[in-house]
């Protein structure tokens, strides 16, 4: 009954803008390690449940109201997101 | 003045009225959580009322079915803005689990297998108001709608009746559960559409 990451990604770049689903998350409960693309989404309830695929503890949660988006992180011990290159020319 | 008749209904549809505000009406059950769904044994399964000064209630699968039971004919709302209309339960009362506890608390949060919570005040556990509801339209709860019994507390939105509850701990002080700490309304009247904190 779960998704991959991949679903949330809409709901979670609205909030943060950037692509949430290429972050390496690690989970707070067993210290795996993955990309939030693989990771458990339950998205059939009054939010969106990200779990990790390891020991299905909560990573992250969002809940989006109607002018707010409510954000979760506290199951995630780190959340590494990719960035351009420090430094790097785009237009070179 | 209108020259096209309605007809004849046989089978009363629901009024407007039936419905609280920003709700539509649903003939299925609709199964929403947040997680992948217990498999409770119910040979270790219990039901725990835990008071303020952390004294135990304890029933077994066993012990509660041995109370007596309820049935309840209600309607129910889900936040998701479905209601459905005129579902049967069975279950036990929370004024019959309630009756021996000892408690001056004025809240309660809900706990359920897989990590669920919600809360409420405890005065919207009592009265007639509540069950641990084991029995839906005559059969057994199913796990996909809380089986093997979950709290039933319909006046509110139908996320503060968890699934899968396993134990009830009385508070001083008012605990936000899973979504009230996400921008949930920590009451959740559907009467009053509270849907989100500020509602």
């Amino acid at each position: 009954m779960f998704i991959d990451g991949n679903g949330a990604a809409g709901v979670f770049a609205e909030a943060l803008g950037v692509d949430i689903t290429t972050a390496v998350i690690t989970c707070a409960g067993c210290g795996a390690g993955g990309r939030f693309a693989e990771s458990h989404v339950y998205d059939h309830g009054p939010g969106v449940v990200a779990r990790c695929a390891t020991c299905e503890s909560v990573l992250a949660r969002i809940v989006r109201t109607p002018t707010d988006a409510w954000l979760d992180l506290r199951g995630a011990r780190s959340v590494r997101i990719p960035l351009p290159a420090e430094g790097a020319d785009a237009s070179s | 003045m209108s020259i096209v008749s309605r007809g004849f209904h046989g089978r009363r549809e629901p009024a407007a009225a039936d419905l609280p505000p920003g709700q539509y009406l649903t003939r299925d059950f609709p199964v929403l959580q947040a997680g992948p769904t217990p498999r409770v044994d119910l040979d270790t399964w219990q039901f725990t009322i835990s008071n303020e000064a952390g004294a135990k209630y304890t029933w077994s699968w066993r012990e509660l079915l041995a109370l007596p039971s309820e049935k309840t004919t209600t309607d129910i709302h889900c936040v998701t803005r479905w209601s459905k209309l005129g579902t049967t339960w069975q279950g036990v009362s929370l004024d019959t689990l309630f009756a021996d506890v000892e408690t001056a608390a004025d809240h309660a949060l809900v706990h359920s297998y897989g990590g669920y919570t919600t809360n409420l005040p405890l005065e919207d556990l009592l009265d007639g108001k509540a069950w641990i509801a084991y029995r839906f339209e005559g059969e057994d709860l199913t796990p996909d709608h809380g089986g093997p019994a979950r709290l039933l507390v319909p006046h509110l939105y139908f996320w503060k009746s968890a699934k899968w509850v396993t134990r009830i701990d009385l508070l001083n002080d008012d605990e936000p559960g899973f979504w009230e700490q996400l921008g949930y309304h920590n009451y959740g009247d559907p009467w009053r559409e509270q849907r989100y904190t500020d509602d």
